[in-house]
């Protein structure tokens, strides 16, 4: 028999194990933790057979529940697929010019397209819906082929020098350099006459030279006064925005053989829900345009105390 | 130690688990046994009555004086209304709670788990019922070993029955707490609570019913974290329930005490301190994790010193300075003495600094706050006359109960003007007025132009509650241009 005794200190049995002077004292778990541990382990079982947990060689086991985390994903989707409907009910039959009536659905529309801006529009437009060269700005003022509701939802549905749309709209700037309708020096002329009208060129001889070929060639589409015209897509060239580049040399290789830009005709891959969604997000990015008078003075709706910070 | 510790080859098996030893202990009466009931009523009062106490905030909050509204996240307590954002609020007062139990602890050593703590409370409770369906100790202990008969399982079962029923009222009673104590006492019993009302109750009644019935002082000695942060809180100048053996040893009977008075002490060793203690432990082996220091003991002692005319105080309140102290004759120290000290002093210091700190905080609060977020991308916009746009979502905070009129406003960022997604761009202004509902926050989104020209530079957001001077937050922005890095 191990050399059994009392712990002073404490009046504890020693197990009898001694190390460097410290004894071990035999102080026993209750009996209720070994209980409660096998209680677990019955569990772990019990959770084994009623959830997928067993790895198989192609599928893990299925479970008595039948749970699965594609069919909680499922019907997670279709619930919020569900809210959705209800939130944005009566925008199907609503003509788009008329969103601004209703601010609630107005709310609800521009939330679900920013959602759907992330699924469709950011490859070419961004995340932030800046663009980027060739790829118009949609947060800005300026619009190629106008900004208003109405617009904005036309030109996703139909798209711009979409293939195969016979609504979409199409224009070309005739490659005035590749197809030698003017030379480099003529060029160069008309873009520094373009660049000086919004203050980017100094006025000088050439500018002067410019503003005769542009006369003659561009103001056709653009305008005598440079300011574009939407009809046609053509863009002003007296703002500070320029899509292809404001530099000089990028101007003027827009004009020797111009870059066109493509929109999709959205209407066929998305339905006109999300489609008007779409334009009222685009919209309200800040450069929307006729934006009905100030929306009823009807104080918005306190985004409720849920979403405080 | 030298000695060398030999190990013979067959050594008996020794349990690693020991079964649990139930505790049946006696019923009785005295001082401490008095205060713990007025204690335990008046917990179950105020832990009843509590949700119940109405208290007016008008048409836009829940009159309930104590609640808290989880699903909007608010924390009412009477005339405070505490926001998430305000959160420090309850950790300071956690951490008061905290300080406090040193406090209490290093100078009345564990008056908390005697007769405070909600497990001492209900166990306290449950012994009582048992002692109505089985008896007192001798009778349960007799009930406990006999066998498994009809009338002893009718018995049991009455027993967890009233057992059950008292963990439901006042386990259950907990989600009074979280919602309209009326409406859902309504609600819950016709049927249409929340499922999560339900189910708390189940949870609450079964934990109540587990650890008060049956787990009871194995709580406090293997589960409950507290006696093992206590011994380290408690030092030699702590009041805690002592056994004065110097008096008492050696123990022995009445009549060989009469026969031999100067060799035996004051104890009799009629084993009523063990036969009172609700965790079953035997105070006279000395200070332990399993005392809770209820004092019950004390009462049990103090009335056997009372039949044998000896004087009361064999068990006592004492700190083990003052027991030392005594025990070399010398007068004990009184208590009120003993408890301040520069380490309660100091800790009731802190303490009482928090509680001033969370004081004042409170009594200088605004109740209009705001915050800003800046749209990062893109971070700023051209437009098309040359002028910069940026853009921002301020989030308005009216923690007023009523609606109110706040005006926002630039300052700073000369020439900049702002307009919302709801108003025509030609409206933009220096500021805006908008309206916010009472007891929320309401998200803007602004658009700020600055005139071209303009450099990157950081500007302030003011926010103003209209007709409230005093009541007015402000928060730094940053505004970027195209000639920013
Ligand atoms: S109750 Fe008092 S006298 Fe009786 S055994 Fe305990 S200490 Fe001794
Ligand atoms: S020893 Fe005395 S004070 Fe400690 S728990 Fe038991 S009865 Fe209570």
């Amino acid at each position: 028999m191990a050399d059994k005794r009392l712990d002073e200190a404490t009046n504890t049995e020693t197990v009898g194990h001694e190390w460097d002077g410290i004894e071990e004292l035999n102080t026993p778990l209750p009996r209720w933790w070994l209980w409660t541990f096998y209680a677990t382990i019955v569990f772990a079982i019990g959770y084994v057979i009623a959830y997928p947990a067993l790895p198989g060689i192609s599928q893990a086991s299925e479970g008595m529940l039948g749970w699965s985390s594609r069919g909680q994903l499922d019907a997670e989707m279709s619930s919020a697929a569900a809210t959705r409907a209800k939130a944005v009910a009566g925008l199907a039959d609503l003509p788009i010019e008329q969103l601004p009536q209703h601010p609630q659905l107005m709310r609800a529309a521009v939330a679900g397209g920013a959602a759907a801006f992330k699924v469709n529009c950011v490859q070419c437009h961004g995340a932030g819906a800046a663009g980027s060269k060739g790829y118009p700005n949609l947060n800005d003022d300026d619009w190629l082929w106008g900004g208003d509701l109405k617009t904005i939802e036309t030109t996703l549905i139909h798209g711009i020098r979409q293939p195969g749309d016979d609504a979409t709209r199409i224009s070309l700037m005739p490659n005035f350099g590749s197809d030698g309708l003017l030379d480099a020096g003529q060029i160069n002329d008309v873009a520094g006459y373009v660049l000086s009208l919004s203050g980017k060129e100094k006025k000088s001889a050439a500018t002067q030279r410019g503003a005769q070929i542009f006369a003659d060639n561009c103001a056709v589409c653009h305008g005598d006064n440079a300011k574009g015209n939407r009809e046609l897509g053509a863009p002003n060239l007296t703002d500070a925005i320029w899509l292809d580049g404001g530099s000089k040399a990028e101007v003027a290789a827009q004009i020797h053989h111009p870059h066109h830009g493509v929109m999709p005709a959205w209407g066929e891959r998305l339905d006109p829900v999300t489609i008007k969604m779409l334009a009222a997000y685009v919209h309200s990015l800040g450069g929307g345009e006729e934006f009905a008078a100030p929306v009823a003075a009807e104080a918005p709706a306190a985004d409720a105390a849920q979403e405080t910070d | 130690m030298n000695k060398p510790v030999q190990i013979k080859a067959q050594e008996p098996p020794v349990s690693l688990y020991a079964k649990r030893e139930p505790v049946f202990n006696r019923r009785i009466d005295g001082k401490f046994r008095r205060i713990k009931w007025a204690i335990m009523a008046l917990c179950l009062a105020v832990y009843w009555i509590t949700p119940w106490l109405r208290w007016d905030r008008g048409p836009y909050a829940p009159d309930q004086a104590v609640l808290i509204d989880l699903a909007h996240r608010r924390f009412y307590m009477f005339g405070i209304e505490i926001w998430p954002h305000e959160f420090y609020f309850v950790a300071g007062l956690l951490i008061m709670a905290g300080i406090g139990l040193f406090l209490v602890t290093s100078a009345v050593g564990r008056a908390w788990c005697g007769y405070a703590c909600p497990q001492t409370v209900w166990t306290d409770l449950f012994q009582h019922v048992d002692r109505l369906f089985d008896g007192d100790r001798n009778a349960r202990f007799r009930l406990y070993k006999a066998p498994w008969t009809a009338s002893k399982i009718a018995r049991r079962l009455a027993k967890w029955s009233v057992y059950l029923a008292i963990s439901f009222a006042t386990g259950g009673a907990w989600i009074f707490y979280f919602a309209d104590a009326p409406t859902l006492h309504q609600e819950f019993w016709s049927g249409t609570a929340a499922p999560v009302a339900y189910g708390t109750v189940l949870v609450l009644t079964l934990t109540t019913f587990v650890l008060g019935g049956f787990m009871r002082e194995q709580v406090c000695i293997y589960m409950c974290p507290w006696p093992r942060i206590q011994t380290a809180m408690l030092d030699e100048k702590s009041l805690i329930v002592t056994y004065k053996d110097w008096r008492g040893e050696k123990r022995g009977s009445l009549k060989k005490a009469q026969k031999n008075p100067e060799e035996y002490g004051d104890c009799i060793d009629c084993n009523q301190c063990v036969a009172v203690c609700p965790t079953g432990i035997d105070i006279r082996e000395g200070a332990q994790i399993g005392c809770i220091t209820c004092a019950l003991c004390i009462d049990a002692c103090d009335r056997v010193m009372a039949e044998t005319g000896r004087p009361r105080g064999l068990i006592d309140y004492a700190t083990l300075e003052d027991a030392e102290n005594e025990k070399a004759g010398n007068a004990p120290t009184r208590h009120m003495k003993l408890i301040w000290r520069p380490r309660t002093i100091l800790y009731f210091c802190v303490w009482a600094a928090i509680g001033l700190g969370l004081l004042f905080t409170l009594g200088t609060r605004v109740h209009t706050g705001l915050t800003v977020a800046k749209d990062r991308n893109p971070p700023y916009i051209l437009m098309s006359d040359g002028s910069v746009r940026n853009a921002y979502t301020l989030r308005l905070r009216n923690m007023q109960g009523r609606p109110r009129d706040m005006e926002i406003a630039i300052e700073g960022l000369p020439g900049a003007v702002m307009w919302t997604e709801d108003m025509a761009r030609e409206a933009a202004a220096r500021s805006l007025v908008r309206k916010v509902a009472a007891d929320a926050t309401q998200g803007v989104r602004v658009y700020v132009v600055a005139p071209a020209g303009s450099t990157d530079q950081s500007f302030d957001f003011s926010v103003q509650a209209v007709g409230e001077p005093g009541e007015a937050d402000s928060s730094q922005a940053k505004f970027d241009t195209p000639g920013g890095e």
